[in-house]
């Protein structure tokens, strides 16, 4: 009988770095391309060359605008997949204990020949990470590369995530967040890591950093001179006051 | 209730592949490294190259998307003979010999009769080296590659201005830079480098200023952001140079040391000299000695130079140092920040600070590396002293027609602050910096049956160099090198077909063309170009005769041909990256790369390049047959090692010589492939340490560059900051020297062709502006690239357009609010030339003046092997129908292209627009074209990509 | 929520069933319903042909239906699961029942209430698939298990009045039975509307993306040209206007004529059968349109991040 263990050893997950994602899919098109040949079902597609090009994925990017009250919209762009809770509610509603969460390392997993598809566990997901293949009518969902992350047919640098492998600005970390001393751990601690949808008590793996702040203004040459001096200026006597000195400097 | 755990044991070493291929990817421009995983003969899985100098080991969406693009159903299965009308899509299938005889009987006729009846251009291939020397040989003077609508007003500023630009000439110094200035950048430009050269500079907390009017992408995790309005990036740095030159904040021993700062520019208003450098008698340029006020070469009085005052020459005229006329220029309040503001629409206080935060970082965080060096001119150095801040920019600043003084401002604001070549400013990459003085000139004089003298495209250094005719008019069909764009380095491809269809400067008979979707997203004025490409004369022959087109897919453009010659995909190709072209090379490495045939072609199809050289041989051409007139190289592979551009120096500078240790020079080796698949399909080659920085001055680094072959002699570089052969067309546009621009073009060279950078008005605005319409235009439209979709030169990827199947045009929230549009609204877009129907949605982190969209998601019903009805053709739109390859009309009966008047780029993003709220319901987006019938079909209606592979 | 009406058949079907077979468990043994073989036998006949198609209807809903054998393991952890073994383990008791019933003629008082316990333990399993997931707030409310067992009762027991006014005569006892569920399932369901209409969203797209902090969140672009699966199946979205035309549908069929009807009834003023079979006919489409918009009302918290600014 599958259930939610009492708890995990490791707690692999992801943290992703919304200070640094340019929202460019790379970590959507490795994570289709690997997992579209690996881990259970196919991602298929369907009307891939047609009107309504659709198809299974198990990591989207979203692109935002955010206004705050006192400064110009700005843009974030926000990768989604599964964050692989410690109280995963995809696991317990599932009425044929396919999907599981694993008791080594906190992986959550649909054991696709036991899935008959009800959709569920889709249902009862706030984050919207899983996606009910059409083809093969089982639920897919993020693996963290768990054909990856173990396979000892890969060399070692490489048993990562395809997202993590592939990320062009290096926005996702992957790691144990059960172990304090990680790097995604460190990261979680020092850019205070966020936890999507708190509310709904699933606790995530995953962590989000925020954007850093964008930067207070430093004060321009105007205000370090004075608006006296500038206005004073020695533009009249034709040319630059300062180059005659700045050049003695040069010897 | 509670519940015991448990689950089912799983295989977590499931087999990955039987074998790995290294190659280049080709999904952008970029030119990452792809390990190519294969399984039973099939791609399985395509990752990025971890020893890879341009990635490491990174992979961008379309990367990824590789697969789909490799098996894509659009994809040209065999030669083509056209049997509809053009643009119809009616084709009978050939064999090779058929299409090759065919092609061959056009070619050489044209070339037995003139030559300058074939226009040869090619698209975004990157294989110019050798489409370039086959034009040369075939002896047409109409070649050239996209450049010309792509960026070369930023190639041609760098190179005229210092040596080299971004991209492949070269970058920030991202392991050391501090603050960092990104203006508006087109995604597939280098685009995994500076991804990864972004998450470098934020985890060391380094500050990114992101200028674009939109804050998308490399924008939305800037640091700062400087929503400029389109066209007045020129201003809003001049301005900053106001700033910096005001508070007196420029490296001044950099100038002096660096660039013509100190040299006299001679004050003799009238004269045909005016303006130009005081010379000696030997050519050299003079400077004053700022301790006795002695006048000298240059090169002698080097950091002893007046930087400001007034001088006499020997022949009594008198002539000011550079510098002081740059001070006087920016100094005036017309470049004040109060003053640009509104212009530009960058807030003064923003431009104040911006311009003293790269102050301060420059000079009062200065880097000091202990790293002993020697100069061109002798002097020994023991440190070397680095300004760590940087600056990129690419399409976003130059494809207007002030771009090319836009990209000179930036590159000035670069050298003021004494950030190019130092530690953590902008680096150049291997074989840059390459002064003009390393470039050819450009050559055009053609005759039956005989190859041109020298390469198409070159740098000119004054109007002598101008491909002219004697009566003044072009000898190019594109007008290049003419006085309507004297330095259009890369030639003009948007007006080939224009040109050639208004006979102007002439017709021709043959255009063959590689790679370029002009029927669609790679012209301006699409639809007015295929009714030119489909035009015929009263007696029912086409008025482009001929056209010969290569592609591996079945694009708009293939519609419109008369021959198709199907190329391969990327993985079933040779290719080289070449230093001799655009290499790969890293600012302390010099790099080169090929693509191999990972996987062996499905279909009757042959890569391009293998093509072009097997013509060149059925044609004859000189280097491409043997003394008996046989094929001189079996394919383009033979040719890649086998090919000498001049003794020593081939396509690929690795693994060269019989025992393949040569590196740069060296006889060709025949096992040379081999070496470069064995080392992951690229070679690298690390500069010496002491010649890693200030390469244009260092002594090692122009040692080191003789021996790899890139010069023949040292090529160090003096910065210009003035810009000598500007002024000599201004001194011909005032009626001096031999060759004098025509009447009506002199006042437009007198004011844009000024030595110091300076901004005007882009010329849609400006004629607009005249003709009392601008307040009919009063927005900006531009495109930006989806950095997960490239433009049409693949195919519709079936994953890529589940991302980007379709377009909306963003507008500002105020411009929403005032026309009455919301989220899902239908708009018309109106410019001089056209009007398109689109959908839109509300956008606020936006330059308030400015409309945008996704580049070329749109696409032509039944091309690409899509529905007719797909997302791409009934809500995906061009901007292109807005933009007119001409500029609105002056009344003066003349044809002005909408180019920069320097380079002729196209200048894609002056479009001015206004927007109207479309009544009524609708579906699709407009204008609407005819479905063009696919050649191959319909794609399937699924896909379960690695079905038979997954565990 | 996507209103798949596999599903929307399922759970009013079912629920129909199952409240007759409590109506007939509880009362029956009693004496207080018929307890003639006909009535008991159509009675019985309908309520477990009405539960049969439901149940199976809702294997339409699976992608593998031929695994569906699977769904009654994890009874311990998930209402789906234990909807499915109680929906099956009552076919137990039920036959029993309606074996003393049809073939011993003697109403069992063990196998009658146990058929009624297990028949109000299933509806609720079925409700609670609904009202467990926190992920829908309109589906995570205290009165959709009660609202979901009194109109399973009310349609059940209208379902009985007809079988009763076609082989006899209608127990005055049932139609009040019947009246009394029809005014609770209205009044349980407009208050279950209200609440739900008056409710604070606790998740939000500040929330979702945890960018709220910084300031108002809002979808520039989704990650896909068109609607994926999980907005297919999740982020169905119904007119203001349609759900107030819905609403009305389901009070004035799914209560108020049956209501008025069953009362004509009781005051002896109709005629039986074709008042009673109106009166069926109209609970059963009212319940499908208020079943039809539990679907289509329910919004769920993933389209915060497509868009959606409340749910």
């Amino acid at each position: 009988m599958t259930s939610l263990p009492k708890g995990t050893a490791r707690k692999l997950g992801l943290v992703i770095d919304l200070d640094i994602c340019v929202g460019c899919h790379a970590c959507v098109v490795s994570c289709k391309e690997w997992n579209t040949s690996g881990y259970g079902a196919a991602l298929s597609d369907q009307e891939p060359y047609g009107d309504e090009p659709t198809g299974s994925w198990l990591n989207r990017v979203h692109t935002y605008e955010v206004t705050p009250s006192d400064a110009p919209a700005q843009i974030v762009h926000f990768p989604r997949s599964c964050l692989h809770c410690e109280n995963a509610p995809c696991v317990t509603v599932c009425p044929t204990g396919a999907s599981y969460k694993r008791v080594e390392d906190g992986i959550v997993l649909v054991n696709e020949d036991w899935c008959i598809g009800c959709g569920l566990c889709a249902w009862s997901c706030p984050y919207g990470a899983r996606e009910m293949d059409q083809r093969a009518g089982v639920m897919k969902k993020c693996t963290l590369c768990i054909d990856r992350i173990y396979n000892e047919n890969l060399p070692e640098i490489d048993r990562e995530p395809a997202c993590v492998r592939a990320c062009p600005t290096r926005a996702r970390h992957f790691g144990d967040l059960n172990d304090p001393e990680s790097s995604v751990s460190r990261l979680v601690q020092t850019r205070g890591g966020m936890d999507l949808m708190p509310e709904q008590g699933t606790k995530p793996v995953n962590k989000y950093l925020p954007p850093r702040a964008k930067r207070e203004p430093l004060e321009s040459f105007a205000s370090q001179r004075g608006d006296s001096d500038r206005n004073a200026g020695s533009r009249s006597a034709g040319l630059l006051d300062w180059l005659d000195k700045a050049l003695e400097r040069l010897g | 209730m509670t519940a015991e755990h448990s689950q089912p044991y799983l295989d977590c070493s499931p087999k990955v592949s039987d074998e790995i291929r290294r190659t280049t990817c080709y999904m952008c421009a970029c030119r990452c490294g792809i390990n190519v995983h294969l399984r039973d003969g099939r791609v399985r899985y395509i990752e990025g190259n971890r020893d890879h100098p341009v990635n490491n080991g990174v992979l961008c969406a379309k990367g990824s998307a590789g697969i789909m693009q490799h098996y894509a159903p659009s994809r040209l299965r065999t030669p083509l003979l056209r049997i509809g009308e053009r643009g119809e899509g009616k084709f009978e299938e050939i064999s090779w010999d058929e299409a090759l005889d065919k092609a061959v009987s056009w070619l050489a006729s044209v070339r037995a009769r003139n030559p300058r009846k074939l226009a040869f251009f090619t698209g975004r291939d990157q294989s110019q080296a050798l489409t370039s020397w086959w034009a040369q040989q075939y002896g047409t003077p109409n070649y050239a590659a996209h450049g010309g609508f792509c960026s070369v007003n930023m190639a041609a500023a760098g190179i005229y201005t210092m040596g080299g630009s971004f991209w492949e000439f070269g970058q920030p110094d991202w392991e050391r830079t501090r603050m960092f200035m990104i203006f508006g950048v087109a995604e597939d430009h280098d685009s995994n480098p500076i991804k990864l050269g972004l998450s470098r500079l934020k985890a060391r907390g380094a500050k990114i200023v992101g200028v674009n009017p939109v804050r998308t992408g490399y924008n939305a995790v800037a640091d700062e952001w400087v929503p400029i309005t389109p066209g007045t990036d020129g201003l809003f740095i001049l301005s900053m140079i106001h700033e910096l030159l005001e508070a007196g904040r420029v490296d001044l021993d950099y100038l002096l040391r660096y660039t013509n700062a100190g040299w006299l520019v001679i004050q003799d208003s009238g004269a045909p000299d005016n303006g130009l450098f005081a010379r000696d008698a030997n050519a050299e340029p003079l400077a004053a000695d700022r301790n006795n006020g002695g006048v000298a070469p240059a090169k002698s009085v080097r950091r002893n130079a007046a930087l400001q005052g007034t001088f006499r020459l020997p022949d009594g005229r008198s002539a000011r140092p550079v510098f002081e006329l740059l001070a006087g220029k920016y100094s005036h309040p017309a470049y004040a920040p109060e003053t640009t503001a509104e212009t530009t629409g960058v807030p003064a206080g923003q431009t104040q600070r911006l311009a003293a935060e790269l102050a301060r970082v420059a000079f009062d965080e200065a880097i000091v590396l202990e790293r002993p060096w020697t100069d061109v001119y002798g002097e020994q150095h023991t440190t070397m002293i680095g300004r760590p801040v940087s600056f990129h920019a690419m399409r976003g600043i130059s494809a207007h027609s002030n771009g090319f003084q836009t990209c000179r401002a930036l590159h000035l604001l670069q050298i003021l602050l004494g950030s190019v070549e130092c530690p953590g400013g902008f680096r150049f990459k291997p074989p840059y910096p390459k002064p003009v003085s390393a470039h050819p000139t450009p050559n055009a004089e053609f005759q039956p049956n005989q190859p041109l003298a020298g390469p198409h495209l070159g740098y000119p250094h004054g109007p002598e160099h101008l491909l002219l005719n004697d009566d003044g008019s072009p000898l190019r069909i594109d007008k290049a090198f003419s006085w309507e764009n004297p330095l259009s380095v890369h030639g003009l491809m948007h007006m080939v077909i224009s040109n050639a269809y208004h006979g102007d400067p002439y017709s021709i008979e043959v255009l063959f063309m590689y790679m370029a979707n002009m029927s669609w997203n790679s012209t301006m004025n699409t639809k007015g170009v295929m009714e030119m490409l489909s035009a015929k004369h009263d007696d029912g022959s086409y008025v482009i005769p001929k056209i010969i087109y290569s592609d591996a897919y079945s694009s708009e453009m293939v519609a419109y041909a008369d021959l198709i010659l199907p190329d391969t995909t990327y993985l079933e190709r040779h290719d080289c990256i070449s230093l001799l072209d655009r290499p790969i090379s890293e600012p302390d490495a010099a790099a080169d790369a090929i693509r191999w045939p990972v996987v062996e072609p499905d279909r009757d199809v042959r890569g391009f390049q293998s093509v072009l050289l097997d013509l060149g041989a059925r044609l004859g051409l000189a280097g491409m047959v043997t003394a008996d007139g046989s094929p001189r190289y079996t394919d383009y592979a033979d040719y890649i090692v086998n090919h000498e551009r001049k003794p020593g120096v081939g396509p690929l500078a690795g693994f060269r010589g019989t025992d393949a240790r040569a590196r740069g020079r060296g006889e060709p080796n025949s096992s040379q492939l081999e070496r470069y698949i064995d080392n992951g399909g690229f070679w690298i080659e690390n500069i010496p340490e002491e010649a890693q920085f200030f390469k244009h001055a260092n002594l090692a680094y122009q040692e080191w560059a003789v021996s790899m072959g890139f010069f023949d002699r040292p090529h160090p570089v003096t910065f210009a900051l003035y810009l000598e052969p500007l002024a000599k067309f201004q001194r011909a546009a005032e009626g001096h020297g031999e060759r004098i621009p025509p009447e009506h073009l002199r006042e437009r060279i007198r004011e844009t062709f000024d030595p110091l950078p300076k901004w005007y008005a882009p010329f849609e605005q400006e004629l607009l502006s005249e003709s009392g319409k601008l307040g009919k235009f009063p927005l900006h439209a531009i495109t930006q690239r989806p950095a997960a979709m490239y433009h049409s030169w693949g195919t519709q990827n079936a994953w890529l357009r589940q991302i980007h199947g379709r377009n909306p045009l963003y507008v500002p929230g105020e411009v929403c609010d005032a026309v009455g549009l919301e989220d899902g609204d239908w708009a018309w877009v109106i410019s001089h030339h056209g009007r398109i129907k689109v959908p839109v949605a509300r956008m606020n982190a936006l330059n308030a003046k400015t409309l945008w969209t996704w580049n070329a998601i749109g696409k032509r019903k039944g091309a690409w092997a899509l529905t007719p009805t797909a997302p791409e053709s009934t809500k995906g739109f061009l901007l292109n129908h807005l933009i007119h390859e001409l500029l609105p009309p002056r009344g003066d009966g003349l044809r002005w292209s909408n180019s920069d008047p320097i380079t002729g780029q196209g200048a894609w993003y002056d479009l001015r627009v206004r927007i109207e709220k479309a009544q009524g319901e609708a579906s699709e987006c407009e204008p609407r074209f005819t479905r063009q019938i696919s050649p191959v079909g319909e794609g399937p209606e699924e896909v379960a990509y690695g079905e038979e592979w997954s565990t | 929520m996507h209103p798949a009406a596999s599903v929307i058949f399922f759970t009013t079907a079912s629920g129909a069933g199952y409240g007759m077979l409590v109506l007939l468990g509880a009362l029956a043994p009693s004496g207080l319903l018929p307890t003639d073989r006909w009535f008991g036998g159509v009675a019985l006949a309908l309520a477990l042909g009405l539960v049969t198609a439901g149940l199976l209807s809702s294997t339409f809903h699976l992608h593998h239906p031929e695994r569906a054998w699977r769904a009654f393991s994890q009874w311990r952890s998930a209402w789906l699961s234990r909807e499915g073994v109680l929906a099956c383990l009552t076919y137990a008791p039920a036959v029993l029942f309606a074996a003393s019933w049809l073939y011993f003629e003697a109403l069992s008082g063990v196998w009658g209430p146990i058929t009624a316990g297990m028949a109000i333990l299933t509806i609720y399993s079925t409700s609670m698939i609904y009202a467990s997931l926190k992920t829908i707030p309109r589906w995570h409310h205290g009165l959709v298990p009660p609202v979901y067992l009194i109109i399973g009762l009310a349609s059940g027991a209208v379902w009985l009045v007809a079988v009763a006014a076609g082989v006899g005569e209608i127990p005055g006892l049932l139609l009040y039975v019947a009246l009394a569920g029809i005014a609770s399932a209205a009044a349980l369901k407009l208050l279950y509307w209200r609440s739900v209409d008056a409710a604070a969203p606790s998740s939000s797209p500040g929330t979702a993306t945890a960018l709220g902090h910084i300031g108002t969140v809002r979808q520039l672009e989704a990650p896909h040209t068109v609607d994926n699966w999980v907005m297919r199946e999740m982020g169905f979205s119904i007119a203001r206007k349609h759900i107030r035309k819905l609403r009305r549908i389901t009070v004035v069929l799914g209560f108020a004529v049956p209501f008025v009807v069953l009362g004509g009834l009781a005051a002896g003023s109709l005629p039986e059968l074709p008042a009673a079979l109106l009166a069926v006919v109209s609970v059963s489409v009212g319940v499908v349109a208020e079943r039809w918009l539990f679907f289509a009302e329910a919004r769920h918290v993933v389209a915060l991040y497509y868009g959606r600014v409340s749910v």
